[in-house]
């Protein structure tokens, strides 16, 4: 048996991701208030009280119906962040996904768990768990978190 | 209660960054054929398979049937389990409710994974919600960093600390024939090394697996009759939490705190660090070896530090942690958590070689999902 490596190679067409996603009536809401208003909310489980944003039609630990809407601030803190140095291909895009970029869990003010999305800086020595962040919203929006362009420090918190 | 249930055998493939030389089927064969050769058993004395492997990381589908002839599962029951980090816990809680539930005697669990041919993080991002998740989600090792930053941020832990874990770990690989990495670093190494996605440095995460590993679990009836000293399942304990990121409370890891503690009650320990003689912690990054630790009860919340600097979780500490070097050294996903369940057992039946510590109590961990937690306590003696 030859120990030469040869390859066997499968090719495949470009092919565009053939999932549709429903978001359903409580996430419809949420990115039609996001994209129409710029406004962020939150939804409050009448059991336990937490306000989740993502809005969500259960809550998890209660098993409980979530119907409460709560219009959230468009800042918060920075709970936890990480700033991303490695390339990856992108399984939403199918492209390399631009980096270095920081990922951050901000809790806005007025809910109890906290959104993932990006953060302005990447330098490590200006970012810290606890810091006060703003939403920036993009001009053009189209109905989903990317219409949060990202969230930047509020001066001098 | 079920019957009582103890492992008996454990197979595992020598872990490689690229087994080119097999294809899945056959690395899985490899661990099973070992497993059995342990036992003196063969195929047809097993009555039941659980296999686990996150399959659409290598674009397969299906494993349970893809798998079947390495499995040596062909006609018979076999179940398939997928649930991220913890599929090899999940595996191995599943094959012993299995033999619990006195339907089965002789259970094979099943874990593997072949990264190298893998996209492992394109296939853990789409782990993540479509809408409300992956947009901004990079895969295992940033949402390891935020839990960093913020344990960093909660008690002035530092990365310093961080790397003395991952000094302990890749010390401990220099014994165990299998594991994938085998080389001693310094502090001052992984403080140096590339940084990945801070806090995380290349030094402080596990790498990427070629391999397999099977663990025989039998009943009390049969156990006594395949070992000497069977590894007896004193409790075991899934915590799976939540589906959303943004749900988790980074400061705390508050579905090990849970698993750990309903594990400890069934298997009547009041005071882990004193009744634990070893742990094989599911831990995929150097921080994890600090506040995981915590959240086992093992000291106070921020106290880790001073206990892994003093050596006492070391291969000759009083509790000693990853005695096979862990999940630092080796990591093939869907194998890695089975395989701190398989490396428990071995501490438990005597038969760790060079890896082997005195232990009468072992407890054996799974990491993954959205945070989720699985524990597992063996023991010398049945409960």
């Amino acid at each position: 048996m030859s120990e030469k490596q040869e390859l066997l190679v499968l090719k495949s067409k470009t092919t565009e991701m053939p999932y549709h996603w429903s978001v359903g009536r409580e996430g419809a809401k949420f990115l039609q208030e996001l994209r129409d208003n710029k406004k962020i909310f939150g939804m409050r489980c009448s059991k336990c009280g937490k306000v989740y944003v993502t809005p969500r039609r259960v809550c998890g630990p209660c098993f409980t119906p979530i119907k409460e809407w709560v219009e959230l601030k468009a800042e918060g803190t920075l709970e936890a962040f990480s700033i991303v140095n490695y390339k990856f291909i992108d399984p939403n895009t199918g492209d390399i996904r631009p980096v270095p970029y920081t990922y951050g869990y901000i809790k806005l003010d007025g809910a109890d768990s906290t959104l993932s999305h990006v953060v302005s800086i990447t330098d490590s020595s200006k970012l810290r768990a606890g810091m006060r962040v703003k939403a920036v919203f993009n001009e053009e929006r189209h109905g989903s978190l990317k219409d949060i362009k990202h969230f930047e420090p509020i001066n001098g918190k | 209660m079920g019957q009582r249930v103890g492992i008996v055998g454990v197979g595992q493939t020598h872990h490689r960054s690229r087994r080119k030389d097999v294809n899945g089927i056959e690395l899985i064969n490899e661990a099973v054929q070992r497993a059995l050769e342990e036992t003196g058993l063969t195929r047809d004395d097993i009555d039941a398979v659980v296999i686990g492997n996150m399959d659409h990381f290598e674009g397969i589908n299906y494993v349970d049937m893809w798998s079947v002839e390495g499995a040596g599962a062909i006609m018979k029951p076999i179940m398939k389990v997928t649930t991220g980090g913890t599929t090899g816990s999940s595996v191995a809680i599943s094959a012993y409710h299995h033999v619990a539930s006195g339907l089965f005697d002789v259970v094979l669990a099943i874990g593997w994974e072949k990264n190298s041919e893998s996209d492992t993080t394109g296939g853990i991002i789409t782990c993540s919600d479509p809408i409300w998740d992956r947009d901004y989600y990079a895969g295992a090792i940033p949402s390891l960093a935020v839990e960093a930053s913020a344990y960093m941020k909660a008690y002035g832990v530092t990365e310093k600390d961080a790397a003395r874990v991952s000094v302990r770990d890749r010390k401990n690989a220099l014994r165990n024939p299998f594991a994938h990495l085998r080389r001693e670093v310094t502090v001052e190494e992984v403080l140096s090394s590339p940084m990945l996605s801070y806090p995380i440095k290349l030094l402080d995460i596990c790498p990427r697996t070629d391999g397999a590993a099977a663990v025989v679990f039998a009943s009390e009836s049969v156990a006594p009759k395949l070992t000497r000293q069977p590894a007896w399942v004193n409790a075991t304990s899934v915590s799976h939490s939540y589906t959303y990121f943004g749900d988790i409370d980074y400061t705390s890891i508050s579905s090990l705190e849970i698993a750990s503690k309903d594990a400890y009650q069934q298997a009547g320990i009041t005071d882990p660090f004193r009744q634990i003689d070893v742990i094989e912690l599911y831990q995929p990054y150097s921080f994890a070896g600090l506040k995981w630790i915590e959240a086992l009860g093992l000291c106070e919340p921020g106290e880790a530090p001073q206990l892994v600097w003093d050596g006492v979780t070391d291969l000759e500490g009083e509790l000693p942690i990853n005695p096979s070097g862990g999940v630092l050294s080796t990591n093939c996903i869907g194998a890695t958590a089975l395989l701190r369940v398989g490396e428990a057992a071995l501490q438990i039946m005597g038969k760790a070689g060079e890896r082997q510590v005195d232990a009468k109590v072992a407890v054996a961990t799974g990491f993954g999902g959205c945070y989720w937690s699985d524990v597992m306590i063996l023991g010398k003696e049945p409960r």
